[in-house]
């Protein structure tokens, strides 16, 4: 017996794992590689932002005053022009993503970490934990962020902080759908009920069997989710309840710059070119990675 | 030692719905003996599959007694119900759907050896893990292959070898390979026979393929719409079946040849709603050959000969 029946399924031998398969759809979308590129290119920005736009010795790079340049037109030596004290706004950019990045990245674990666990556990407990937590999420989802926002700016110190917490609230509900949407999916599998039939303890199959298959909904989350974080951090910080000065903030540089707008446009012009770029380049990462998540949709 | 390993008595497993109760098992009783086979079968939504989970556990019993060696499955506790589990097993239906996707064949085969804490170190593991492969006859290089790139019989290989990971004496079939290519059966029937020889297994066997059942057991249980109505050794219930769905059943299956044609029995008629269900006997709307008996009472399934038991009114 045995080897009577040949079935070799040649398609196999090209695939390893899933999260390959995806990379090979991923790699096809020209829109989203486009996005992929812009976002590792801005990452890099921020990491070597002090070799790009260097300190003065006594100044970080991008606080050097030198109030007889102020209000520079974009110039050779200012390629993207200088503000009211006469600082580099290129700099300011320059030094801008590192916070617009952090503020996204730490949101997005922040609300992520909290809104998978509460996710999974009310997609795999249901009944009573189900509807407390799931309740109380849309108590979450029934408060205006920018009020939330206020209200946690004005408790606490405006920053970092209270940016973090109020935009990482606000963002929490999503993960939080999105993972009991796909937990309740998953646990109905007969792999979760193999799972038990060789004694597997209810912690061990969330861990092991649950959280990894419901991934790819979440990591598609996380990718909107850091251009919505990027984009509300960037909004309290206009409204001034954010990122303070002279820390560069491209929110806040934009507010800054409202007041000159008539006569100096590149003042707004570079940190507002600079949120719509990163946002526009996460939402088309974003848009390839769950085509890519999706074998339906191949083409 | 007794020679009975499983005897499950008056079973039942009733599910809440809007409409009512469903009674998806309704108060069953069969043994198994150790080293033998129960062919369990009847057609979808019958209840052999809820028989086969609520045998193990993997879903609670309404009333009623599963003794496994002697001891009250339905009562053990958190610790009992592992160790049981160590010596229960299921084999599933769908290849597909029952190995996790993100795990590779060595994973999955290895994870009851690490949650039972079977094995202390890495290489002890692999070394059990090559060698369940090998027994179900999968070659070793498929180890770090994920199930999806195999087919439907590697996958169904996949699952035997999860099931006698632990050790067991007793394995659930719940249809393992009605989901399967007929050439491919052949196979996985082939094997499932060798390893009941050489592990000495006990299987419950659920298939609704009676080509199937009649290959792998010695006894036949037909259930209908969560009754066992004809219980018997398999030689004597094909060649001569007394509850009239077994007839009907039996004459449905093909015969391979075009000279010879069988006379088929077409039964009337849909299987009754399990919710709720009208006392008399389940089958009364499709029998032909019911009296008026059997509309009210509903037939208990009686004793006729040393191995034979049927549930009904007028074959007895």
């Amino acid at each position: 017996m045995g080897d009577v029946t040949v079935n070799v399924n040649n398609e196999s031998k090209k695939k390893r794992s899933q999260l390959h398969d995806v990379w090979r759809r991923f790699r096809k979308s020209p829109i989203a590689m486009t996005g992929l590129c812009v976002v590792v290119f801005m990452v890099l920005v921020a990491l070597f932002a002090d070799v790009i736009a260097p300190s003065d010795g006594r100044n970080p790079g991008y606080d050097i005053h030198n109030l007889g340049n102020r209000f520079q037109a974009p110039n050779a030596e200012h390629i993207m022009g200088t503000d009211e004290f006469g600082r580099d706004i290129f700099a300011r950019v320059v030094h801008g993503s590192r916070v617009s990045l952090l503020v996204g990245f730490i949101v997005v674990t922040f609300s992520m970490t909290l809104g998978v666990i509460v996710g999974a556990i009310a997609g795999f407990f249901g009944k009573v934990a189900e509807n407390i937590l799931m309740r109380f999420i849309d108590v979450l989802l029934s408060i205006p962020p920018i009020l939330l926002a206020i209200s946690i700016a004005a408790a606490m110190r405006p920053g970092m902080m209270s940016i973090v917490l109020a935009v990482g609230i606000g963002a929490l509900p999503l993960y939080a759908r999105v993972m009991r949407a796909s937990v309740l999916t998953v646990k109905e599998q007969e792999f979760i009920e193999a799972a038990y039939s060789i004694g597997a303890s209810k912690f061990r199959i969330i861990r092991k069997h649950v959280l990894p298959n419901c991934i790819a909904p979440i990591i598609v989350q996380a990718t909107m989710g850091l251009a919505y974080a990027i984009l509300w951090a960037a909004a309290l910080s206009f409204l001034g309840i954010g990122i303070q000065p002279p820390t560069p903030e491209w929110g806040a540089m934009l507010s800054e710059g409202r007041m000159y707008i008539r006569d100096h446009w590149h003042m707004v012009m570079f940190p507002g070119m600079a949120i719509a770029i990163m946002i526009f380049a996460l939402n088309m990462m974003g848009d390839g990675l769950r085509d890519a998540f999706d074998p339906r949709l191949k083409k | 030692m007794s020679n009975t390993l499983l005897e499950v008595k008056n079973l039942k497993k009733y599910f809440k719905t809007t409409k009512g109760m469903l009674h998806a098992v309704d108060d069953i009783s069969f043994t198994i003996n150790r080293g033998e086979t129960l062919g369990l079968v009847g057609e979808s939504g019958c209840g052999k599959s809820t028989t086969g989970r609520v045998v193990l556990r993997l879903l609670e019993s309404t009333a009623g007694e599963v003794l496994f060696g002697g001891a009250d499955v339905l009562a053990f506790n958190k610790k009992e119900l592992r160790r049981f589990r160590e010596n229960a097993q299921i084999v599933f239906q769908d290849p597909f759907a029952s190995l996790n996707p993100r795990m590779t064949v060595a994973e999955i085969i290895g994870e009851p050896l690490v949650i039972n804490k079977k094995t202390s170190n890495r290489a002890d593991l692999y070394k059990r893990v090559i060698k369940l492969m090998d027994t179900v006859g999968l070659a070793s290089r498929f180890e770090n292959s994920y199930p999806h790139e195999l087919d439907g019989g590697r996958r169904q290989r996949i699952g035997i070898a999860r099931a006698l990971a632990l050790n067991p004496s007793f394995i659930v079939q719940d249809e393992p390979v009605s989901a399967l290519d007929v050439s491919i059966q052949a196979q996985i029937l082939n094997l499932m026979d060798e390893l009941q020889k050489e592990f000495k297994l006990t299987y419950l066997f659920i298939s609704h393929d009676l080509g199937v059942i009649k290959h792998v057991s010695k006894n036949i249980a037909v259930m209908y719409l969560g009754k066992i109505v004809e219980m018997s050794d398999y030689s004597s219930i094909f060649k001569n079946p007394l509850h009239p769905y077994t007839k009907a059943l039996l004459s449905a299956i093909p015969i391979p040849r075009v000279d010879k044609k069988r006379e088929r029995i077409i039964l009337e008629g849909d299987v009754p709603n399990p919710i709720e269900p009208p006392p008399g006997c389940r089958f009364y709307g499709r029998c032909f050959c019911r009296k008026d008996i059997c509309k009210d009472t509903d037939p208990e399934l009686k004793q006729v000969s040393e191995t034979r038991f049927v549930a009904c009114h007028v074959a007895t």
